[in-house]
This record gives C-alpha cells, structure tokens and sequence, in this order.
C-alpha cells in the first residue's frame, strides 16, 4: 500500500493547522474518516433511511438488510464464526459495561476473582470493579513488567478455581503492547474461566482472529477504525451469549412483553434494546470494506515500518524517555514519551504550534501511569495514512518544546 | 510556533523556570494539596495570615508551565494583600480566564498575561488550579477564625 495515496481518500487531513500542514497523529484516540465512509452515511440518509427490524416498508427493507450486512462483514473482519454472535453496542466501553452486567453481575459471587491488567484502559477496570462491588468479588490485575510487557509467571500464580474472569486488552493503548491473548486465554480456561478480549486498539489496525484467539468474548469500537462515533460491537461466543441475562431492557430485545414480564429475543437481538445505531453500523460496514480493500496485514506493515522509523527518529531527541516495547513488531503503531521533566501537556501544546496533533494525559490509563512512575505522557499514534515526513516534523517540533521550555531534567 | 507566543509569554515562562514563594510555611494558617486529576498538575499551598493580611504564602508542586507558573505569579501577587482582597483578585482571575477582557486591568498586573490561555481552553483548569486552591485555603481560614 501507498500511505501517500490512502492519505487523498481522507479529506480532513488535506488542510493547514497553524500555518503548517496537518500531522494528525492522535489515532488511538480517534481515527479519520476516509470520503467512501462518509459518502455511504450521506448516501444512507439520502436514499434509505429507515429503522431497523420494524417497518415493514421498502426503506425499512433496505436499511435492516443494510444493517445486517454490516453485522456480516464485521463477524468476517475479525474471524467470527456467524453474525449472529456480533452485538452492536455504542462503544468497546459499552461492550466492556455489557458484559459487566449481563454476564458478570449474575453468575459472580463473593471469594470470586476477575483479572485484569495493570496496562488497561479504565474501562477494562472500572466495568469490572463496578461488578466486583455489586458481587463482593476481587478485581486483580496482571503486573507490567519492564515497563512493556505482562507478567506471565505473576498471571499463572493468580488463577485458581476462584478466577471467573479474564479480561486482557489485546494492544495497550499506552505502550502499544500487543498482548500475548492465545497464551492468556489458553491458562485462564484450565482453571475454567471465561476470557474477553478488549480490541479496541487491536481491530483497527491488524488482523483479528477471534477463534485463533481463544478468547469467549472481543470488544472493540468503529470510530478507531474509519467509521463513526457511537458504534462499538462485543463478539461472543453463542453458547454464553445464549445463556446470558440481557442488558438493557427496551424494544427489539423481547420475544413478548406482558405486564408481569418478558420473554427475551434471540441473539444477538437480546442485547440491542432501541433503536440501534444502524446509520453507524452501516458506515462500519463501508470502513470494513475500505479496510478490506486496502488489508489489514498490508496496514499492519505499514505501521511497523512507520513505528520503527518513529523509534528511532525520537530516540535522537535530547531528554526523552520512550516507554513500551522497544521491537516495532511487538507492539502497534503507538509511541509515548516524556520529554525531561516537561509536562505532556506543554508538549502537546507545543507542537500542535506546528500542526503536529498527539495526545497528551494518561490516556484513561492511570495505574499505569503510576506504574510507570509518570503523571502523564505524550502519545503519538499511527494509521494506514501516516508518512515518514509526518514522524519528522514531530521531531522537530519536540525541538521548539526543548527551546521554549529548556531541556527538563 | 506561531500563536504560542500568546500562551507561553516571557513573564510566564520566567515564571515557570525560576518559580517564586516555592517552598512550605510552617507553622501555616492554611495548608492544602489539590491537583487536576485529569491532567496530574499539583499544587501544595501554604498561607500565613497576620492581621487579616496574607504576609506569607508559598507553594510546592509539579505540573505544566501554565500551572506552576501561574502559581508562582498569583504568590507574588497575593503576598501583603488583606484576605478579602485576594478573595477578590481570584475572582477577577477567574473572569479573566473565563474569556473577559481584563487584560487593563491594573489590579492584574503580570498576571493579565496569562489572558492567552483564553485561547486554549484545555489549559484554563491549568491557570486556575493555583487561586481556586487559594480560593479554598482563603475559606477554610475564615471558618476556622468564625
């Protein structure tokens, strides 16, 4: 692939911020969107706007098999066995809270254990803590050793029978990490624990495979991945999606209501109570194929070779510290760094002077950032549209932030 | 860097390198620890009042230029002033950062250069973090002399 002309398919990036051409290099924070994305959410809306599974009409025809087609190509993308198994939700966070409630809240109880790690977003902790609270279960998380990477030896010490839950992102969204999930899975069910996987920083920019995976559950979210905000989906495995309590209660989600009570749809329908978000899916549906037909192994090594080159490029830059695995194939397409004692903010501040955008904060990832022993980081992040000339004028702009602020400590 | 000059001004970076009032107070009036958890900036305030007048004030913390500095600035310009008059100064520091045009205002003095976080909405909670500690340390002062 070329990243020079995937970059003409995304409008956005075709612009001038501060006087300086757009480096746009915050994509775990959020992805752009490519002009066939947002060509099909217009054309939707134009041409076949209509709820989903309701109407009985030709509009509401098109868009319910519209709908379900995205279903389809999303089970595809990421190795799932049937659609049926996919559940569209708002968000991975959304995913991450879904099984919170409809699996872990009914089937945990006090003395049991869920696993997480210490590299997680918060909300691959705090679901699970808010479960804990309303179970009396424990919450443990995996050590990061080495600042980079999970430790196995700790994670096969903390599983015992009490263990109910595994729940482990597949690529940090700090260090990058790209987390060892067959190997994880595969201790966590000796002891008979079900595992879920958070894709979020995963799905978007390499090939998934669930069933290679091993895991019983995969989150993850459309806005990181080309495709707008306020979709997300869980994959599960049919057998616990069957056995589990639905989510929220609402229309399209029952069999048949009385007033005393329900009977609940089929999956994956069960969990998408209202209105789903089907204009959202449905521009999923066209990331996927524009994803697709670009590859997401091709993407993949773009990335590695653009991390590699990003690595290398900062390790030049006087008084910084760049934190995660140090081997591009190891990890995504995701650098933090500090520079001395300045604070991320100054530098996100700093060389956004020169159109350059990376994140700036703890990235919802504070016991990892008291890990690492750091309020906050600087992050830039890659996509499948990133150039080499883009890793370079973040170096240079580090420059005016070392100017301006001295070199720190 | 164009722009950034509006934000990071010479008195805010002299600030931010070579910070005033940094230190403890003790025996203190008030002392408090306060930080913007989004961002990790802290600050520690220390105020020694006399007289109804806050004759000495210092601070410890880490965080970004925009916090310590306008810290280090709000010590220097609150240190000698009566508590209702700091009151007060924090209060037209707050109308400043919440986008008044103040910068005329001689009672601001220095700190009408921090009016370019204005610009950079984010970066306010920064500037604000020092006086709405102040702020704090100011109330629980009174209240402890009823």
């Amino acid at each position: 692939m070329d990243a020079r002309e995937v970059r003409k398919d995304f409008p956005i990036l075709d612009q001038e911020v501060n006087g300086k051409p757009l480096s746009y290099l915050d994509n775990a924070a959020t992805s752009q969107k490519p002009r066939q994305v947002i060509d099909e959410l217009k054309r939707f809306f134009e041409e076949d706007n209509a709820n989903v599974h309701r109407s009985v009409h030709t509009l509401g025809e098109r868009s319910t098999v519209l709908y379900e087609g995205a279903r389809a190509k999303l089970a595809d993308f990421i190795g799932a066995p049937a659609p049926r198994g996919v559940i569209f939700t708002k968000s991975a966070t959304e995913g991450l809270n879904l099984l919170a409630y409809a699996w872990a809240r009914h089937r945990l109880r006090e003395g049991d254990e869920i696993v997480t790690t210490e590299m997680e977003h918060h909300s691959n902790i705090v679901s699970w803590q808010l479960a804990c609270r309303d179970t009396g279960a424990t919450l443990r998380a995996i050590p990061v050793e080495d600042g980079a990477t999970l430790d196995l030896d700790a994670f096969q010490k903390m599983l015992s029978n009490k263990t109910r839950i595994v729940s482990v992102g597949h690529v940090s969204n700090v260090l990058g990490t790209i987390n060892p999930v067959a190997d994880i899975a595969e201790k966590a069910h000796e002891v008979g624990a079900i595992v879920v996987c958070d894709g979020a920083q995963a799905a978007p920019h390499l090939p998934v495979d669930v069933s290679a995976l091993g895991c019983d559950f995969y989150v993850g979210t459309g806005h990181k991945m080309c495709a707008p905000t306020g979709i997300g989906f869980v994959w599960g495995r049919e057998a616990l999606l069957e056995e589990m309590e639905p989510f929220h209660g609402g229309g399209d989600m029952i069999s048949d209501v009385w007033i005393d009570h329900s009977t609940w749809n089929e999956i994956p329908y069960k969990f998408e109570a209202g209105t789903p978000p089907f204009a959202e899916a449905i521009a999923l549906g066209a990331a996927i194929d524009y994803l697709n037909a670009i590859g997401m192994k091709a993407i993949r090594e773009h990335e590695i070779e653009l991390t590699r080159y990003a690595l290398e490029r900062l390790a030049e830059v006087p008084g910084i510290t760049i934190y995660g695995p140090t081997d591009p194939e190891a990890k995504g397409g995701v650098v933090s760094f500090n520079l001395g004692d300045i604070h991320a903010h100054d530098v996100g501040t700093i060389v956004d002077g020169r159109g350059v955008a990376i994140r700036a904060g703890h990235h919802c990832s504070k016991p990892l950032m008291r890990k690492l022993g750091i309020a906050a980081s600087a992050r830039a992040s890659f996509y499948l549209y990133n150039v080499e000339e883009e890793v370079d004028r973040l170096v240079e702009a580090l420059g005016d932030v070392t100017r301006l602020l001295g070199a720190g400590a | 860097m164009s722009g950034l000059d509006e934000l990071y001004k010479e008195v805010i970076l002299d600030h931010y390198r070579s910070p005033r009032n940094r230190g403890k107070i003790e025996p203190s009036d008030f002392d408090l620890h306060r930080d913007n958890p989004l961002c990790g900036d802290e600050v520690h305030l220390y105020g020694h009042v006399e007289d109804g007048k806050l004759v000495g004030v210092a601070f410890e913390g880490k965080g970004c230029s925009i916090s310590q500095a306008s810290t280090s600035m709000m010590t220097e310009r609150v240190k000698g002033v009566s508590v209702d008059n700091a009151e007060e100064l924090a209060h037209l520091f707050k109308r400043l950062m919440q986008g008044e045009s103040l910068a005329d205002d001689e009672r601001l003095g220095d700190l009408a250069a921090l009016q370019g976080v204005q610009k950079y909405p984010v970066r306010i909670k920064c500037a604000l973090l020092g006086w709405n500690t102040l702020l704090e340390g100011l109330k629980a002062y009174k209240e402890k002399q009823g």
